[in-house]
């Protein structure tokens, strides 16, 4: 669906989409690289599970959350894609585990 | 020249519902905004649709606050199904979680005072301590001494709600009528000229519906509603799962996921600014109460004024001077959305406030007639 523009800087970053390796150029943010692994969706809403994708890329719109190394709910628009990083599906509200109080 | 039955000033959470009682009893209504200049508690609030704290010392507060979650149950339901648009109305009780012994103390005093002060009405309430309060919510910090609970708290989508009454009183044929402050009023019983930012509009009657605008419109209509702002902010975190199953006074869980918390009151005037000292206490009151929202990232804060009496209790009135002037104040336009639009539409309608609401008249804070 995107392709990067081939007179723009080297995609010398690689970064893992759901397992996916893509490459993207230094600078780009997380949400370029959901673009260009060519994902349909990368999270589910909280309440009807509607699929999502990157929209506005301007730290508005939420419709972009991603699990990013670890961290829940991130706005992948506003994150610098990093060598390494892991970017997965955010599928409805975050999950906690509200641990009883042990006394 | 414009001229309607009714025009109601004030386009938020009180006017609408006012508005939507009286297009809906058949009267042309007119709805008037001020505009985003406006403070606009109605877009700020917190969302609670609240019983327990209200009206200690005064217990026609408490009732015609029971009254109005009553009210809520059908106009929910008349909403959605006439605009289509769900307000998310929950009542599965709530409660007041105090932290420490004091404070566990001194809600226990205070809720025996409302039930007995509630005498035949009842007031059925119950103190939980810290297991039952584990029991009930998730995750709970051992700070929680306990918690106060009634079965009439309840909360929804103030929003929401906003929108299904303006789409209702529109389609009871209600004409919305944006940018229209009130600049100037030239009253006369039962036939009152508005000369607004959007032109110049007459009616037979006139509700005062605008909020902290109300304080300096009221004297144009031989009424009193001294009111004052008082500020509280607000914090909502992103969005969880669903985790709580019912309200608190300071941290609920919206349909949305999202958590909200707040209660902070400053009175700080009209300055709608956030303070970082007030955020943090509200964030470490929610921690202490349920530490695994240490978790959680906030996404979004705000403060918003509310429009508060001097007693904290509403103001109802009509205008003796001038009959067919009213004056709808309070600081609870999600709590007594029911009531509004339910019960004291339909008296403006007819023309008459019930008797017994001489109770909430501005009267109380005429200094000559309370000496």
């Amino acid at each position: 669906m995107f392709q990067l523009r081939p007179e723009g800087r080297p995609a010398n970053v690689i970064v893992v989409v759901e397992g996916r390796l893509v490459r993207v150029p230094a600078g780009a943010s997380a949400a370029a690289a959901i673009l260009a692994a060519g994902l349909h969706s990368i999270r589910e809403t909280s309440v009807k599970g509607s699929a999502r994708a990157p929209y506005c890329m301007m730290g508005v719109c939420h419709d972009c959350l991603a699990d990013i190394d670890g961290v829940a709910n991130q706005r992948s628009c506003m994150i610098e894609a990093r060598a390494g990083m892991q970017i997965r599906c955010q599928n409805r509200g975050r999950r906690l585990n509200p641990a009883p109080q042990s006394s | 020249m414009e001229r309607y039955d009714a025009i109601v000033i004030g386009g938020g959470l009180v006017g609408s519902a006012i508005g939507y009682g009286l297009a809906r009893a058949g009267l042309t209504t007119a709805l008037l905004d001020e505009g985003d200049v406006a403070f606009r508690a109605s877009r700020g609030n917190f969302g609670l649709v609240w019983v327990q704290s209200k009206g200690e010392g005064a217990p026609h507060y408490q009732r015609w606050t029971r009254g109005s979650v009553d009210q809520w149950v059908p106009l929910a339901a008349e909403l959605a199904d006439k605009t289509g648009i769900a307000v998310g109305y929950r009542r599965a009780g709530g409660v007041h979680l105090c932290l420490g012994d004091e404070e566990f103390d001194q809600r226990r005093q205070r809720m025996e005072r409302m039930r007995r002060e509630a005498g035949n009405f009842g007031f059925e309430y119950r103190m939980l301590d810290q297991r039952e309060v584990a029991d009930l919510l998730p995750g709970t910090g051992p700070a929680v001494t306990g918690a106060s609970w009634t079965p009439y708290d309840g909360h929804a989508n103030p929003l929401r709600l906003l929108r299904a009454l303006h789409r209702g009183f529109v389609d009871h044929g209600g004409g919305y009528i944006p940018n229209a402050q009130v600049v100037d009023a030239v009253p006369a019983p039962g036939e009152f000229r508005l000369v607004t930012a959007a032109g110049e509009l007459r009616a037979s009657k006139v509700v005062l519906a605008a909020g902290l605008g109300n304080a300096g419109l009221a004297p144009l209509f031989g009424l009193n509603a001294p009111v004052r702002p008082q500020r509280g902010q607000i914090l909502v975190t992103e969005r969880a799962q669903q985790l709580m199953p019912i309200p608190t006074t300071t941290v609920r869980q919206t349909e949305e996921g999202g958590m909200m918390l707040g209660d902070s009151q400053e009175d700080v005037g009209f300055d709608t600014s956030q303070k970082p000292a007030v955020m943090q206490a509200i964030a470490r009151r929610a921690v202490l109460s349920f530490p695994w929202l240490r978790e959680l990232q906030i996404v979004r804060a705000w403060a918003a004024l509310r429009v508060m009496p001097p007693d904290g209790l509403p103001i109802y009135d009509q205008s003796q001077r001038f009959p067919g002037a009213f004056t709808v104040n309070c600081h609870s336009g999600v709590t007594l959305a029911g009531a509004h639009a339910n019960v004291l539409a339909p008296m403006i309608a007819a023309g008459t406030l019930d008797p017994w609401l001489d109770l909430f008249s501005g009267k109380r804070f005429d200094v000559s007639a309370a000496a």
